[in-house]
């Protein structure tokens, strides 16, 4: 397992450092971030001191090489917008993108079990079609409209939650929470639920799946006729082995939560990353988009560690180890 | 769509509910305010762009403040003469305070001026305004400045309004970050800045011992919301009191909101078209049958011929929601140094056809018209707009739009040797200054890296003649002299040449909660002094 482990980490060093090329390479062809930064009114001299102090009157090579020698000191450079490190902006906006991922993830499955394994149990039944029904308008309907429609409901019409915006933060483990506070937790919930729609839909319809396949399978026969109860076959001999997908595909939404949460956050104010990445690629901010999307593919590996991780935990049968060809 | 869409339906559903919670947030002195845009940084002197500017100025005063109609007005300095040609005397106010306790005096101007062209981070500096002309500055005594240029600087109290003033306090080296973190944020201004968290709020707290106009709310929260929906939302959802940008598709419906207010005034901002007016065959520009031709915008006929092809109050009526005025110079009514004599071009297609025939066009030709789609208010959609008109008088016309980022790089001009990759283009320029000097030297001046004209100029417009009633302008010490001689610029340059096309000035549209009313500013910043509930 730790050279399974330590493995995995070194290939994932050369996925970042490739990615690094790659993004450095891309966000060079596009635009000019002078231009876009530069007040209307500046001179040619003006423009040409700009161009300089932010390093971009040398070739593009010689950027990236001094980009690598700083990245491997842990530096990623400063952002063109604000000036300042680009690397202590993402970690600064990184918690409330972190928890609203969190909470959403949590949102899905606290909604999307139990929904998909009563569908998969009572196929015929008229509450088990609403659910099926629900879940193909969670996947269809667009982020934005629903994020907007929530807004107006339940912040506009019914003035029960804040429409945007984070709420009072307080400090647990030296990152800035707010789903410890009260205020924190009404902003939290409309945006999370956003976030949560396609996810809950996705597990409502694995899980069913899961326990269609699962329930006519011996084992369950073979419990049922051993006279364990109704409710232990389902919580352990079902659950556990239709446990895998769900846990494959929330993993990797996981990650895409934390990367792409960007309309949700943008809907609805929210701080964080996705805001800030949508932002930067609009202001041509490169130093933050090559530091985000390194930081993201880090996210990825790690989530996709703890997912195999996970997988020889629930299933037994599933041995950690490289596939050698 | 869908965000139109679903904008129709939740202003509806609004006003059906109609008992929207009246927040009770006016009565405590505090006000929460939605912007679309956020500064980069509270340095004053980091980036010379608006959303910075208008932060500043809540922290920060100037030795000379621009009111709602960018009109001069004492500041910091209580009064300014030029005692000769070349000399400019600044007496500085004596009772001024800054936030820390200490006072202000000239040696805080002597930093500031040597702080602000200087800083090593600047993304966009203040040097073209505090030493532009070749200023040198010269402390008399404690409160009294002494600025001289080598040549008559007419522009003197203008370029200084631009400066935010700094406490010499702060030290040498300090730049933004300490500005960001709130310990080196120490100005003059109205309101202290409590703390800045970037994209989530921005606090700010009055200013007991400013030493102007007290403003009134007491505490201010600055929330950024990008999203236009969702800020028009949360006005409607009372978490902010007042926003900004409100588009103009939901003016009409906002206006009939009882609990609802707008303010709406002209901005500096003048959205135009720029032409080549300097190769000889223009990128994009062929006959209808694909093959080459000479460039046709060099001819003034030509360029006469597509503004009066624009019919400028349709666009305002149906692309601007008549949130728009006409433009037929660089700067709107009421502005130092305008013409009387420009009107804004009348829409004659049949003369504009004319027009084209004599200038050898009478079957017209093809063009593609570039403009982006996320800078100005509707642009893509004004670019389409005035495709289709130029296609009906023969020029046929490909709207091609795309976001800012690309756009300005490939609009972009180094100088006749490297021209911009568009020869056709829709542009907007606002005059921070509050006259038509800056638009002048760098839209429409003769490319000269020297001197500094022409950084704008995309369409390269060169005409000798204007370019010395220009430069006469820039030497007359002697307002009206000055004013005349602007206008007439403007004459030569936007009139006889049409070296650019003027399309319309934007008009800014705020919204406020029932009772509270704002003053309309041209220079587009929203400024928690200016909103009051009486």
């Amino acid at each position: 397992m730790t050279v399974f482990i330590i493995r995995r980490l070194m290939q994932s060093a050369i996925v970042v450092f490739v990615m690094s090329f790659l993004v450095f390479g891309g966000v060079n062809i596009v635009g000019d971030p002078v231009e876009m930064m530069v007040s209307d009114e500046a001179d040619q001299e003006e423009r040409e001191r700009v161009i300089k102090s932010m390093g971009l009157d040398k070739p593009w090579y010689i950027q990236y090489g001094k980009f690598v020698t700083n990245a491997l000191q842990g530096d990623l450079g400063n952002s063109f917008v604000y000036g300042e490190p680009a690397l202590q902006i993402i970690v600064q906006r990184m918690p409330a993108t972190f928890e609203l991922a969190f909470v959403s993830l949590l949102m899905s499955i606290i909604i999307g079990i139990p929904f998909g394994v009563w569908a998969g149990l009572f196929p015929e039944r008229f509450s088990s079609k609403l659910i099926m029904s629900g879940s193909i308008v969670g996947f269809s309907l667009p982020t934005f409209w629903v994020g907007l429609m929530m807004i107006m409901v339940f912040a506009v019409m019914l003035g029960w939650l804040p429409s945007t915006g984070r709420g009072d933060t307080v400090i647990v483990f030296g990152m800035e929470l707010s789903f410890f506070t009260p205020d924190g937790l009404s902003h939290i919930f409309l945006p999370a639920l956003n976030l949560a729609l396609f996810n809950t839909s996705l597990v409502i319809r694995l899980t069913r799946a899961g326990v269609r396949e699962a329930i006519h399978m011996d084992y369950i026969k073979f419990a049922r006729a051993k006279g364990l109860s109704y409710r232990r076959v389902i919580m352990v001999h079902l659950m556990k082995n239709i446990m895998i997908p769900v846990v494959t595909v929330l993993g990797l939404e996981f990650g895409g939560l934390i990367a792409f949460s960007v309309v949700t956050e943008t809907v609805f104010a929210w701080p964080g990353m996705g805001k800030l990445i949508i932002e930067s690629i609009q202001n041509l901010d490169r130093p933050i988009i090559v530091a985000y999307l390194m930081i993201i593919v880090l996210v990825f590996v790690v989530i996709n560690l703890v997912v195999d991780i996970l997988y020889s935990i629930l299933d037994p049968r599933v041995r950690l180890q490289d596939v050698s060809s | 769509m869908y965000l139109r869409k679903s904008l129709k339906l939740g202003v509806a559903a609004a006003v059906l509910a109609a008992v929207m919670p009246l927040s009770a947030a006016n009565a405590d002195g505090k006000i929460t305010i939605g912007l679309g845009s956020e500064p980069t940084s509270i340095d004053p002197h980091f980036h010379n762009l608006g959303p910075n500017n208008q932060i500043a100025q809540h922290i920060f005063s100037r030795l000379v403040e621009q009111d709602e109609k960018q009109r001069l007005s004492p500041g910091l300095a209580e009064s300014w003469k030029a005692i000769n040609e070349t000399t400019w005397e600044f007496k500085l106010r004596k009772d001024v305070k800054f936030h820390d306790g200490s006072a202000f005096n000239a040696d805080d101007v002597m930093f500031t001026m040597k702080r602000a062209p200087a800083h090593p981070n600047a993304r966009s500096s203040f040097k073209l305004y505090s030493h532009g002309g070749g200023k040198v500055y010269k402390k008399i005594d404690d409160y009294t400045i002494q600025v001289t240029t080598p040549r008559p600087y007419p522009l003197m109290a203008t370029d200084l309004s631009t400066i935010h003033i700094v406490s010499n306090e702060i030290g040498d080296e300090t730049w933004e970050g300490e500005f960001n973190n709130g310990k080196a944020a120490i100005g003059t201004g109205p309101y202290k800045l409590v703390r800045w968290i970037k994209g989530e709020v921005l606090q700010l707290s009055r200013y007991d011992d400013y030493h102007g106009e007290k403003p009134e709310w007491s505490v201010v929260e600055i929330k950024p919301i990008k999203s236009a929906p969702s800020r028009l939302a949360a006005l409607l959802a009372g978490d902010v009191d007042f926003i900004d940008s409100v588009p103009t598709v939901d003016i009409a419906r906002l206006k009939k909101d009882p609990n609802l207010s707008l303010s709406q005034g002209v901005s500096n901002r003048v959205i135009y078209l720029h032409l080549d007016q300097h190769r000889d065959v223009a990128p994009y520009t062929t006959a209808k049958d694909g093959s080459e031709i000479k460039n046709p915008f060099k001819d003034v006929r030509v360029r006469r011929a597509i503004s009066k092809a624009i019919n400028r109050d349709l666009i305002i009526d149906r692309v601007m929601e008549g949130v728009a005025i006409k433009a037929g110079q660089l700067l709107p009514e009421g502005f130092f140094g305008r013409s009387d004599k420009l009107m804004p071009e009348e829409y004659d297609a049949a003369g504009a056809k004319k027009l084209l025939s004599e200038a050898g066009y009478p079957d017209g030709f093809k063009t593609t018209l570039f403009g982006p789609n996320d800078r100005y208010i509707n642009d893509a959609k004004i670019v389409e707009a005035i495709a289709q008109m130029l296609s009906r008088i023969g020029i046929d016309t490909t709207p091609e739009t795309m976001p800012k980022s690309v756009y300005f790089k490939r609009a972009k001009n180094r100088g006749p040797e490297k021209p911009p990759e568009f020869g056709f283009v829709l542009v907007g320029w606002g005059s921070g200054t509050g006259e038509p000097s800056s638009p002048l030297k760098s839209l429409l001046a003769t490319y000269n890296k020297d001197k500094g004209y022409g950084s704008s100029n995309r369409g390269l417009h060169a005409n000798p003649k204007m370019d010395a009633v220009l430069e006469e302008a820039l030497a007359s010490v002697d307002d009206d002299k000055r004013a005349k001689l602007l206008a007439k610029a403007t004459e030569i340059g936007v009139g006889e040449d049409v070296g650019i096309i003027p399309l319309h000035y934007q008009v800014n549209t705020w919204a406020a909660k029932k009772g509270l009313t704002y003053v309309a500013r041209t220079d587009e910043r929203t400024l928690a002094m200016g909103i009051s509930s009486k």
